[in-house]
């Protein structure tokens, strides 16, 4: 299969190229950028002019809901989504039912994944059997059962014994940790930030030393066991200010947040928006303004979609009992889009935070559209306005804060080694 | 994506009472004002008027509650309604019915009013926003949230006995964190234009950044007292009495509870109001609870009238 993309504006940030050329793609890899390469003949010709094309996004945290919720999402409508929001490698998080502790049922989702020829997935493995905080797993197996990192989703490790032994083991076949920074007690009957929001409304709140506590922990067993650190989905101020620092002493650990986070506070919430109710939780505008600038010089690595499908029925409950999670694949690229222009960021900027960045991060060497590159691709119409609504999402989960928001930014086609695997159908 | 507050319609008339934050002064008077009429019916021989006769009032309690259930079936039985209560707790939601399911089936039994309380915060947001248009929601108490019937109730017996709002300096004292009734009285007294509302209570049962709702902060009960025209006072659960919150009750009592010898620096017509039940000798001593600045027993009879007012109020919009 030769595709050949014609005249779009190819971005592509690790190599800090941006410029109108035509890209030339052979037996699943990247052949060429400008010159077409000799006896070429192209069995598909995209006409991208007007178009974007960057490599194809990478997502470190997509909730696939497989196994064990395939009521609320099945791997099938989850990976759509994620192809239809131009995501071509995703990480998921441990936390299934069964969690991922067990090589075999990594190896059983890497191979369901796989039949399904869309995005590659890259489980995170538990770091915890059961994700219990108490054994850690067999994460020598894990790894080569294909998990490229080890974490404990959203539940927090009480243990600090056994936080830092697992930090240790995972150091010892230089295993990468992620880790959300919370606090198991502080965060036990929290549903929002502990701040003006949740006090007018009469919600538990979580406060943000439940972060920033757990976060210096996390970076001091960081120093101690020389484990490599992914702080996940940072959610405040002075959380940022912490991985700044640490970043600034040397330590080698990277840090992402969650795209709802860079674009809503506790105010949204409003009067009990159970959409609003997020992991962690959405802070203070303040914290906000935190985040975005954190992104932008850097401190923040990358972002991620979170994308945690719900379905209607866990919803529609009183704010604390609604289940957390808002679906999140089609909309990482315009919410990021989003920021960039609201923060007069540069486009390639702007992109390598959901490529380059995170491939980095996910060691997995793509997000780049150098010749010789794996040729997945996203081709987007930067210009494109589209409204977010349950019919334009095809992920199962329907349930976003951003339900009714004009959005800039419409991927029109997704190529995953060399081959179309999505197409916008409207023109 | 922030959801509006839905208890205003578009003709600026209310259509549930949901929560006091938001509405303005005028509607808060002009609930009291018809609470006031209806004070004299409370006071008749023949204690019935035929507002809202042929009208199905659904008493929604997800929680127990035997004072308000029965306030509001009075009230709503003064006004000729048919009354339904309910105690959810007991039957279908123990069967695993959802909140709006049990809703909807109330519904379909052509209800003209639901009279909703639920442990946690928003569920009576949820329901209204769920409802058919000419179904009206009371939130009777949602959680930490917000209880309005009981602060309006209190906003008539301040005005009652003072008259008016403006320069009266009120102290609201015991667990502000886990009180909807304190969160009710705050937006209700700054939006009637009391100067100073003050909250009294140990770091532990005040919730972060209460001063953003227009209060000051005490931690000092005697302090926080001085010059105080109105007390109202909290109800302290039994399951906060001890733990990591509170010590003891009888620490508590030593330093929160309101005796003779506190109530004393407030002004010498200070009065003191409790939203009940009322634990004697743990937030309040017999002494003051029964003394001559009590207005407890008014409290109770005026809220009637204020839950009529608010009936005749939704049923007429």
């Amino acid at each position: 299969m030769k595709i050949h993309i014609r005249k779009g504006r190819v971005v592509d940030p690790e190599a800090r190229f941006d410029g109108i050329t035509d890209l030339y793609i052979a037996a699943g890899k990247v052949v060429s950028l400008g010159e077409k390469p000799d006896d070429f003949q192209a069995n598909q010709e995209i006409d991208a002019s007007g178009l974007i094309v960057c490599p194809g996004l990478v997502d470190l945290s997509a909730r696939l809901r497989e196994p064990g919720f395939e009521y609320r999402a099945t791997l099938e409508s989850e990976m759509e989504a994620a192809t239809a929001g131009g995501i071509t490698s995703l990480a998921c998080p441990p936390d299934t039912d069964p969690p991922l502790d067990e090589p075999g049922l990594v190896e059983m989702l890497k191979y369901r994944a796989k039949s399904l020829n869309q995005a590659h997935v890259f489980p995170v493995g538990a770091l915890t059997q059961g994700l219990q905080g108490k054994n850690i797993t067999e994460m020598a197996e894990l790894r080569d059962a294909g998990c490229v990192a080890f974490s404990q989703a959203e539940m927090p490790i009480e243990d600090t014994l056994v936080l830092l032994r697992a930090m240790q083991y995972a150091a010892t076949f230089d295993l990468p940790v992620w880790l959300r920074a919370q606090d198991a007690s502080l965060s036990r009957i929290g549903v929002a930030h502990d701040g003006e929001v949740a006090t007018r409304l009469g919600l538990p709140g979580i406060p943000t030393c439940a972060e920033t506590i757990a976060l210096a922990k996390i970076l001091r067993l960081a120093r101690e066991t020389g484990a490599r650190l992914h702080v996940c989905r940072i959610s405040s101020s002075e959380g940022v200010d912490l991985v700044r620092k640490a970043k600034e002493q040397g330590l080698p650990l990277t840090c992402d947040v969650s795209m709802n986070h860079i674009h809503l506070s506790e105010m949204d919430i409003g009067f009990f928006d159970s959409n609003c109710h997020l992991v962690p939780p959405l802070r203070s505008l303040r914290d906000k303004e935190a985040l975005r600038m954190g992104l932008k010089d850097g401190v923040i690595d990358a972002v991620c979609s979170d994308h945690t499908p719900v379905d209607d029925d866990a919803k529609l409950l009183p704010f604390a009992e609604a289940e957390a999670g808002a679906t999140g694949v089609e909309l990482l690229l315009p919410l990021v889009l989003k920021w960039a222009e609201e923060t007069n960021i540069p486009l390639p900027i702007a992109l390598s935070k959901i490529t380059s960045r995170p491939s980095g991060i996910l060691g997995i060497g793509c997000g780049h559209l150098s010749p010789g590159a794996a040729a997945d691709i996203c081709i987007f119409d930067p210009g494109c306005c589209w409204k977010v609504e349950p019919k334009s999402l095809k992920s199962q989960g329907k349930n976003t804060p951003f339900t009714g928001l004009e959005l800039k930014g419409k991927v029109k086609y997704t190529l995953i080694g060399g081959h179309v695997v999505y197409k916008a159908n409207h023109p | 994506m922030m959801q509006y507050n839905r208890q205003i319609n578009r003709d600026g008339e209310l259509q549930h009472l949901l929560t006091v934050e938001g509405l303005p002064a005028s509607m808060l008077h002009r609930i009291l004002d018809a609470a006031e009429s209806f004070v004299g019916v409370t006071e008749r021989e023949v204690k019935k008027v035929p507002l809202l006769r042929g009208k199905a009032i659904f008493n929604l309690f997800f929680e127990p509650s035997t004072r308000t259930r029965t306030t509001f079936e009075i009230a709503a039985k003064r006004l000729s309604a048919d009354v339904i209560n309910l105690n959810i707790g007991a039957s279908s939601q123990s069967k695993g019915e959802t909140l709006l399911d049990t809703v909807n089936n109330l519904s379909a039994m052509h209800a003209d009013m639901f009279i909703v309380r639920h442990a946690q915060s928003g569920a009576a947001h949820l329901i209204a926003s769920h409802v058919a248009p000419e179904i009206h929601v009371i939130n009777a108490g949602d959680g930490r949230h917000a209880h309005p019937t009981q602060a309006l109730l209190d906003m008539y017996t301040i005005r009652h006995f003072k008259k008016n709002f403006n320069g009266l300096r009120v102290a609201i004292v015991g667990d502000i964190m886990h009180s909807r009734v304190a969160r009710s009285q705050i937006h209700a007294l700054t939006t009637l234009g009391v100067p100073e509302v003050r909250v009294i209570a140990p770091k532990t049962l005040l919730p972060k950044g209460v001063e953003h709702l227009g209060v000051h902060p005490y931690h000092d009960l005697s302090k926080g007292l001085k010059g105080v025209d109105v007390l109202l006072m909290l109800r302290l659960q039994n399951e906060r009495m001890q733990g990591a919150l509170l010590p003891s009750a009888q620490e508590y009592f030593k330093y929160y509870g309101l005796t003779p010898e506190k109530l004393a620096l407030a002004k010498p017509d200070a009065i003191v109001m409790h939203p009940g039940p009322m634990n004697r000798g743990v937030e309040i001593d017999s002494s003051v609870a029964d003394g001559p600045q009590s207005v407890i027993l008014p409290q109770v009879t005026f809220g009637i009238a204020v839950r009529m007012a608010v009936m005749s109020i939704l049923a007429g919009s």
